[in-house]
């Protein structure tokens, strides 16, 4: 027995390689992020940044960051979950599941610039749904000046990996509904309808608000799709960041960048917090 | 009375079901087969041709595709060094935890979560600094940025080996090895590795797929990979960006498809 505690301390050396890893590359960023913001170029403190997150530009990009996010994960948390219902009763181990499984996979988490090309291809100027409106139709989607290089064309791209990921976060949920309650509420002589507002809605509720949330957080910090497709400008807050690690001219505020961050920091935390705290409650159900 | 009357439960109907899929698959069709019809497209005056494809293998192209190949290239690097870094180092400090550190196991699980808060493009502003420093050390070659893939993948890769070593009991096997006299070493490559292998296949074909996709650290960092050399060369030929973009989402579906159906075939097997 004497032997233990010299054995535990040669197994914590064990875990240092990976601690000095996750220090270097995820603490140390994260925190130097977070505290660039307060410095100015000569290395003293100065809460210049910070103050210019209250600057009418900086506000506007977060208030357009936040448009497009709660846009976004608003409807794709809805056409997800339409999704998920329709994926109740098929076989988990089938076919059919695997492929939606993989595509959402695919969509949601490696897309990023393949999707801004996919949507220039679909609606671009030379887009196969643009020209097809237009030949056909005579129906000019740009009749208003082309909005998919705008904060606007975000919507469509974003929702595209938006619905995915909702299948994904949600699909869990949905079948931990169990058919016993369907059963129990039916022999009660409650309608599906019945069930579905009294028994199924109540229970999915945190899960399907905890995953608009995570929606919320994913569209919030998403930046390869827009960047590929505003090459030109900083509408939304990743964007903003690019601009000010670019140039130092932005606003003519040196480690701006550092300040945006810091903003985009403490929004991922609040809302990631509030997801965390709803999949608590969801996981009561899924035992 | 018809069927209809007596389904209970949450399950849509028949019909339900396929309407909901056929009209929301058709709708997520169409970005897909706009890049197919893009690809074909012959040139301004219509028709279509297999040009754009064929171009690519083309021996006369290579100079002005260049980018792409070298961006493709070190991509590959860049997803085998990540592969390394989830294999050799976040895997065996899972399994140590696992084994010795029981009460460290939330700790690791909130480490490696911590990514999915701290989007890339707030990542990428600390991580300008450090770099400054890595290029001092280990100079300026493309490789070096899988350190910081590394941390990106995390979430994903610890949930994936996660699942698979929460599933067996590596204290119970452990012991048992080491009572019939094994070494460590031998616990953890003929005993509990095998037990996990789907796990670290998964983590890695997942972080592979990561790595393929990611643009924001690679572009801020001013490296080249396949996402920014795909932006780089769609201004001159958008043709071939889009074909080189299909192929990487062709090519991580795959990815994922196998990790899907390997599951698959190992829950019916585990089945009574």
């Amino acid at each position: 027995m004497a032997t233990a505690p010299k054995r535990r301390g040669w197994a914590l050396l064990g875990l240092a390689p990976f601690a000095v890893y996750v220090l270097l590359f995820l603490a140390v960023p994260t925190l130097l992020a977070l505290v660039t913001g307060f410095f100015d170029d000569d290395g003293k403190v100065t809460f210049d940044n910070i103050a210019a997150l209250g600057d009418r530009v900086v506000l506007t990009t977060f208030a357009s960051s936040f448009w497009v996010s709660a846009v976004t994960a608003t409807g794709g948390a809805v056409i997800g979950a339409v999704v998920c219902y329709a994926l109740l009763g098929t076989k988990p181990n089938g076919f059919l599941r695997s492929v939606i499984d993989s595509v959402s996979g695919v969509l949601a988490q490696f897309g990023g610039v393949m999707l801004a090309f996919a949507f220039i291809a679909t609606v671009g100027i030379q887009g196969l749904i643009t020209q097809w409106l237009l030949n056909s139709f005579g129906i000019d989607i740009f009749q208003n000046g082309v909005w998919l290089y705008q904060v606007p064309g975000l919507l469509l791209p974003y929702l595209y990996f938006q619905v995915p990921l909702m299948v994904i976060t949600f699909m869990p949920a949905m079948e931990g509904l169990k058919p016993q309650w369907g059963e129990a509420a039916a022999t009660l002589g409650a309608t599906r309808l019945t069930y579905w507002i009294r028994v199924a809605a109540p229970i999915l509720a945190p899960s399907f608000f905890g995953s608009l949330l995570l929606l919320f957080a994913n569209a919030f910090s998403s930046y390869a799709t827009a960047a590929a497709l505003i090459s030109q400008g900083a509408q939304i807050v990743p964007l903003q960041i690019r601009a000010a690690l670019v140039s130092e001219t932005v606003l003519g505020r040196e480690n701006l960048a550092g300040a945006l961050a810091l903003g985009m920091i403490i929004v991922m935390v609040i809302v990631m917090t509030a997801y965390s705290a709803l999949q608590k409650r969801t996981e009561r159900w899924q035992r | 009375m018809s069927r209809r009357l007596h389904r209970v439960g949450a399950a849509p109907s028949r019909t339900t079901r396929i309407m909901i899929f056929v009209v929301i698959g058709a709708i997520f069709a169409v970005p897909i087969i706009a890049m197919v019809e893009f690809t074909l497209r012959a040139g301004l005056d219509g028709g279509y041709s297999l040009g754009h494809w064929a171009a690519i293998l083309d021996p006369e192209n290579e100079r002005k595709y260049r980018a792409l190949f070298v961006g493709v290239a070190n991509s590959l690097v860049l997803a085998v060094v990540t592969v390394s870094i989830v294999v050799f180092l976040l895997v065996p400090t899972m399994i140590l935890v696992a084994l010795r550190f029981p009460r460290l196991q939330r700790v690791l699980e909130f480490v490696c979560i911590i990514p999915i808060t701290v989007p890339a493009i707030v990542l990428v502003v600390g991580l300008a600094p450090v770099y400054a420093v890595v290029v001092q050390v280990f100079g300026s070659s493309t490789w070096t940025l899988a350190f910081a893939y590394g941390v990106t993948v995390l979430p994903y890769a610890y949930r994936a080996v996660q699942s698979s070593l929460g599933a067996v009991d590596v204290v119970t096997l452990s012991e048992a090895a080491r009572s019939l006299g094994a070494g460590w070493g031998t616990v953890l490559v003929r005993v509990i590795v095998p037990n996990v292998r789907r796990g670290i296949l998964a983590a890695s074909f997942i972080s592979v797929a990561v790595v393929l996709g990611e643009f924001t650290i690679a572009s801020l960092l001013n490296r080249q990979n396949l996402q920014t050399a795909l932006v780089q060369v769609s201004k001159s030929d958008p043709y071939v960006a889009v074909i080189f973009a299909l192929l990487a989402l062709v090519f991580a579906f795959a990815l994922l498809f196998i990790i899907g159906r390997a599951g698959v075939a190992r829950s019916i097997r585990r089945a009574p």
